[in-house]
């Protein structure tokens, strides 16, 4: 159920890219699609009622492996968000330079490449 | 030769640029030429260590933690040439710049983010587990991108902001695929997820995992349908930023994951491959035809890199020994002849102020360095005996006839007969034909630019010795053997 709704996440963020005709939306289409995929990722490692992944003093080590979620895919979604924050200033920079080349944020207007 | 552990050398590919990458930010403070020195010298140093790890293979544990839990780097002899390739190439580009970057400002910058582009190009390389191959090949990304925006014009945005919305979705689909197999494997580590892999074999969700893979990594490697990025960014960066990006980026980001985790991760069976074939020989075809029609040098060079990353592979996707030597062969012919070819190309409108094939002429007389060495590029590309083109191109066509599929053989003869022709269509209206009175008094081209176009000339002339059984067993038939043991590699 829940997987279905990030794959809803991912494809309402692929339709923006695909259907959206200004920079800026295709940037924030873009960002809803990298965050449908971070979801998926932290629920491949969720399991219903587990404890937070910490070790407590004391714990063996494989009781705590019973009951916590997987501590590694949340280690990747936060490298992955850091890597989507760098990427997304750098679109929003491109968006800048774009408008104060064109004065406009219409991609359909930006076209001097062609061929 | 010299008594050094390996296994040191292994992160060293990564931390040494990544460092430099800094510290020439803080070096053109003081000094601005001194970017380029530092950078230069970095280069070289990374030549010298890869050449140190030719023939040798290990394991670096990053901070000393095991497997499962720690980094693994690895190195295996396709790795070795891949580095190889990664750093010779960006040793000739890095020299190119020193001239070349002079007309722009803040050059330093410049090669703060070439040197990045390196790091996640050998990190790719030598990352043993999926998800920082993933995150060495955005740090590549992410460098490209700006470097291809580097001159701030319009037609430069354009083709940046087209590049940058094409490569973040197609890492994204790299990401879903990473999390579906981390889901299905419980391991990210490319030696124990193929292990898995080969006890389960291929179900539902795998290949679709295997298709998300096939999807994003095509993006990176600019394959027919996924290629629209590619004839705008690659033409818009400064030549030396296109000479990498054709030359050696849609390899290592690319070509090169796509063959890890076809051989030795999933161990592709014929479906999958065929899969791969197609789109080879797609990329071909349309490359090919559709370079032929271009009037901007620096276009048709870019067209002609979708053409050839086609027959690569095409020879990846025949999944025989003889096809992947071929493949891998290519592969390191194409990084010289492309590089080459965009370097001629930057030369030429450094000299000139155009692209334009129809207003040039004659530049073999202004330019003679440029003009004689895009002679030895045109004529290895296009495959003529002696050079190295033809020898990998023949291995592709006699594993395609080997293969049984008469069809592709006679498909890449074909295209190779049409390389032949647009090459001849540059050295026409570029080098030979008479020169325009508005280019009589030209300057010859800087020392380190000729010396950097030589460079990758004389390397095309070498590679085509790698054909003589001496050379090449240790090299292109060890590669692709260890290649093709599936398992952990």
């Amino acid at each position: 159920m829940i997987y279905s709704l990030c794959l809803l996440l991912i494809l309402v963020g692929l339709y923006g890219v695909v259907a959206s005709r200004q920079t800026v939306k295709i940037v924030i289409s873009l960002v809803i699609m990298q965050h449908g995929v971070h979801l998926l990722l932290l629920l491949i490692g969720y399991r219903s009622g587990g404890s937070p992944p910490i070790v407590d003093p004391g714990q063996v080590i494989t009781t705590f492996a019973g009951l916590s979620v997987d501590p590694l895919p949340q280690a990747l979604v936060l490298t992955s968000i850091v890597i989507g924050l760098g990427v997304l200033a750098l679109m929003v920079a491109l968006c800048v330079r774009l408008y104060e080349r064109y004065g406009t944020f219409d991609v359909t207007e930006i076209r001097r490449l062609r061929g | 030769m010299f008594d050094v552990d390996i296994r040191v050398l292994i992160p060293l590919f990564v931390a040494l640029p990544l460092a430099v990458a800094l510290l020439t930010q803080l070096a053109a403070r003081e000094r601005p030429g001194l970017a380029g020195l530092l950078t230069n010298l970095t280069m070289l140093g990374l030549v010298l260590m890869s050449c140190l790890t030719i023939g040798a293979s290990g394991l670096y544990h990053l901070g000393g933690w095991p497997t499962p839990i720690g980094i693994d780097l690895r190195l295996d002899s396709l790795a070795t040439l891949l580095l190889l390739v990664i750093n010779i190439v960006g040793l000739a580009v890095a020299l190119y710049s020193v001239d070349y970057m002079r007309r722009y400002t803040a050059s330093s910058h410049f090669y703060g983010l070439f040197l990045l582009m390196v790091t996640g190009m050998n990190g790719v390389v030598l990352a043993g587990d999926l998800f920082n191959l993933y995150v060495f090949l955005e740090v590549a990304a992410v460098a490209s991108y700006s470097l291809v925006a580097f001159g701030c014009a319009h037609e430069e945005l354009e083709a940046s902001f087209k590049y940058i919305v094409l490569g973040s979705l197609s890492s994204a689909l790299i990401l879903i695929g990473v999390a579906l197999v981390y889901g299905i494997t419980g391991t990210l580590n490319m030696a124990q997820m193929s292990g898995r892999i080969a006890e389960t074999g291929m179900n539902a969700p795998l290949l679709l995992a295997f298709g998300l893979f096939i999807c994003g990594f095509s993006f990176k490697a600019a394959l027919v349908p996924f290629h629209a990025w590619l004839p705008d960014a690659h033409p818009a960066a400064p030549a030396p930023v296109s000479a990498m990006l054709s030359g050696v980026l849609i390899k290592a980001i690319g070509v090169y994951v796509l063959a890890r985790l076809a051989f030795n991760v999933f161990g592709a069976g014929d479906s999958e491959l065929s899969l791969l074939r197609w789109l080879g020989v797609l990329s071909m075809i349309v490359g090919g035809l559709l370079a032929a029609g271009q009037s901007d040098i620096k276009r048709l060079f870019a067209y002609s890199s979708i053409s050839q990353v086609g027959f690569i592979i095409l020879g990846l996707g025949l999944g025989t020994p003889l096809g992947l030597v071929g493949a891998l062969y290519h592969l390191v012919n194409h990084a010289m002849f492309k590089s080459l070819l965009f370097l001629n190309a930057g030369a030429v409108e450094y000299a000139t102020g155009t692209r334009n094939l129809y207003r040039l002429g004659g530049l073999n007389r202004a330019l003679p360095v440029t003009g004689a060495t895009s002679l030895v590029g045109s004529m290895s590309i296009a495959g003529i005996p002696p050079f190295n083109g033809f020898w990998s191109k023949l291995i592709i066509i006699i594993a395609c006839v080997e293969a049984g599929f008469y069809g592709f053989a006679f498909v890449a003869v074909a295209i190779s007969i049409v390389t032949l022709a647009y090459q001849l269509k540059v050295q026409r209206l570029a080098f030979f034909a008479s020169l325009p009175d508005s280019f009589r008094d030209l300057r010859r081209e800087p020392l380190l630019m000729s010396l950097a176009m030589i460079l990758l000339a004389a390397g095309c002339i070498a590679l085509s010795f790698l054909v003589l059984g001496g050379l090449r067993d240790p090299w292109l038939i060890g590669a692709a053997q260890e290649t093709l043991s599936a398992g952990p590699f």
